[in-house]
């Protein structure tokens, strides 16, 4: 009886399956178990009550309020936000160069494919971390110091510390603009909107499109800015004992990694594009042309369209490579959610399974939250078969 | 239905291809082809494989380039000029061997995508016009279906409704057929035969002697890249002039 069930493979497959489970509960039970022993031996206290404590460090870039007196579950937040700040950064700028680069590579134009032959070669096969460096040391590093700031009309300052520009400073009226220039927003989204179907309708966009949809967007806040008697004031840079105080300042952290993840990623998007575009056969773009398409529309309506669905799944990846790999701040010090949380914090805390547990949770649900819009995405495009 | 422009003279050539030489790198693909398409011609092209009548055909809508010679279709000349290639594109439909359809479109937008975005028709005109010609084919029905949903016998005449979409004076058919199963061949070759009786002018590369015999107002074989004969289809087939001809029509109605 037992043997003839063995002879099963059905059944076979489930004893293993049974065994297998059996077998990794057991292990992750032992390591818990010995870690906890472990912790209590050496006095070591667990759990998350340290996040509620005082971080007592700054932060030299915090898109929220943050100082030493905050809690250290703010630098967990601020680190975060700094991730996700220089990695959509860097996915956007990523995603157009790569696009603009896989197109151009394949462009019958002799100079713009080798520019961008060459720019895929050169950049994706540099170690990353070398052109992280490349950009802070070699050259926002060799920038001048403050005092010697490369100035655009006194108002755009670009020194080893960063970049710094001007920011406009509503005293008052501000609200009113704000809220006239979100009304403004939603009429062009109106007018996008009944141009597409008009455009899908007669084949014809309305008239002066660009013109009026610009119009309505400066026009309308400066316009009730104007009527009610608003009041602004630039607030300039100026240089306050060795740094730059006032406007926005960029920091060359942030601008080294952005450019280095950006520029790194964008050759291996260029790839998977121009993989994606030869993926489409010879005879469509034939087929699409024989119908008197331009070329520019033969490659937005029937080219890229159908690149997509091969494009997608390695684009995906790159996008968690980027995500991943912008951990890598912490080689230069821009405070990203590795640098102040899993260093810093974990350093003065010493409370390192939880902090490295919660790091590597965020980079988690990063990652797979964006898997899952992408795999959305895809399904979308996906072409129906019989 | 066609819409056929009659005020043209209907004994003006359509198409007139003139001294024309292609070459691939070494390899000489067209040499000294004159041909001349009169206003609602049918002309049947055939010879072996390698002999340049795709080429041909795909010279004559700028699908290749030619590089010496003159091509003249409905008075604009074929040349670099963009706005020259753009013109006789319109005016020329082509159906290709492997359909070519889009797959991310269905039926429908495959057939109003050019005459949306080419001729800037409105959609809801474009669609009417669209709905016409696959009733014309007989598949009204699939318009809502993809491509890939569809058999390929079904596919071609969605390709033979797309082209027709755009009111083209001319149709280059290149081998319609070869990718079909035989019980399909029949389905599209019926629809080949009705748009040639409606008067549409027509050139078509294709072994299907049978449609040839019935719709073919000419007859061209090629081979080595020249026209070696040119004639009607009665003496044709029942009486070729050059032996490479008489031997050609051996092996393909042997059997």
């Amino acid at each position: 009886m037992l043997l003839r069930l063995w002879r099963d493979p059905a059944w076979r497959a489930v004893f293993f399956q049974v065994l297998l489970i059996a077998l990794v509960f057991l292990g992750g039970a032992w390591i818990v178990n010995n870690t906890l022993t472990n912790l209590e031996s050496r006095g070591i206290s667990t759990g998350f009550d340290f996040l509620s404590q005082t971080a007592g460090f700054g932060i030299n870039q915090t898109l929220i309020e943050y100082d030493e007196s905050f809690s250290f579950m703010h630098t967990f937040v601020v680190g975060l936000l700094n991730t996700l700040l220089v990695s959509s950064l860097g996915v956007l700028f990523a995603t157009v160069l790569g696009f603009l680069m896989g197109v151009a590579r394949l462009s019958s134009n002799w100079l713009l494919a080798k520019i961008a032959a060459v720019y895929i070669e050169i950049f994706r096969n540099i170690p990353l971390l070398l052109q992280i460096f490349f950009w802070y040391f070699a050259v926002l590093g060799v920038l001048p110091s403050p005092r010697q700031s490369i100035s655009l009309f006194d108002s755009v300052f670009l020194n080893v510390r960063g970049v710094f520009f001007p920011a406009p400073v509503l005293d008052s009226g501000g609200m009113v603009a704000f809220w006239a220039f979100l009304a403004a927003v939603v009429i062009v989204g109106v007018i996008v909107l009944l141009n597409r179907r008009q455009r899908k309708n007669t084949g014809r966009p309305l008239p002066w499109i660009k013109t009026i949809s610009l119009a309505v967007l400066l026009g309308l806040p400066t316009l009730s800015f104007w009527l009610t008697n608003g009041s602004l004031h630039w607030d300039f840079p100026a240089l306050k004992g060795f740094n730059f105080r006032g406007g926005v300042g960029l920091l060359p952290e942030l601008v080294a990694l952005w450019f280095a993840l950006t520029i790194y990623t964008a050759a291996f998007i260029a790839e998977v594009v121009r993989s994606g575009i030869e993926s489409v056969s010879k005879g469509q773009k034939e087929a699409a042309a024989a119908l008197g398409l331009r070329p520019g529309r033969v490659m937005n309506l029937v080219v890229i369209p159908q690149a997509m669905r091969v494009i997608i799944p390695p684009l995906t990846n790159q996008y968690l490579n980027l995500i991943k790999n912008s951990s890598l701040a912490t080689a230069i010090g821009y405070p990203d959610l590795v640098n102040v949380f899993a260093g810093t914090t974990l350093n003065q805390t010493g409370q390192a399974i939880e902090v490295i547990a919660m790091t590597m949770a965020v980079y988690l649900t990063i990652s797979l939250t964006v898997s899952l819009l992408m795999n959305m995405y895809n399904r979308w495009v996906a072409l129906v078969e019989r | 239905m066609l819409n056929m422009d009659n005020n043209k003279d209907a004994l003006s050539p359509v198409i007139e291809v003139s001294q024309v030489n292609k070459w691939y790198g070494q390899f000489h693909v067209l040499r000294d082809i004159n041909l001349k398409v009169m206003r609602g011609e049918k002309i049947v092209i055939c010879g072996p494989s390698g002999s340049g009548k795709s080429t041909l055909i795909r010279c004559i809508n700028a699908l290749e380039e030619h590089q010496e010679g003159q091509i003249i279709v409905d008075g604009t000349e074929l040349n670099r000029d963009l706005k020259n290639i753009e013109k006789i594109r319109r005016d020329v439909g082509m159906v290709f061997q492997s359909f070519n359809l889009f797959p991310h479109l269905t039926v429908l937008e495959n057939c109003t995508l050019a005459p949306v975005w080419v001729r800037k028709e409105s959609r809801a005109e474009a669609e009417k016009t669209a709905m016409q010609f696959l009733e014309r084919v007989q598949i009204p029905d699939q318009a809502n279906k993809y491509p890939g949903q569809l058999s390929g016998g079904q596919q071609q005449r969605v390709a033979i409704a797309r082209s027709l979409c755009m009111n083209p004076e001319v149709m280059l058919f290149d081998e319609p057929t070869s990718a079909l199963d035989p019980e399909m061949i029949k389905e599209v070759l019926d629809v080949m035969t009705e748009l040639a009786h409606e008067g549409m002018t027509m050139i078509c590369v294709t072994h299907e002697m049978g449609f040839a015999r019935t719709v073919a107002d000419r007859m061209i074989f090629m081979d080595d890249g020249q026209i070696i004969e040119e004639a009607s289809p009665e003496t044709f087939f029942s009486n070729p002039a050059s032996e490479r001809t008489q031997q050609f029509l051996g092996q393909i109605l042997s059997h």
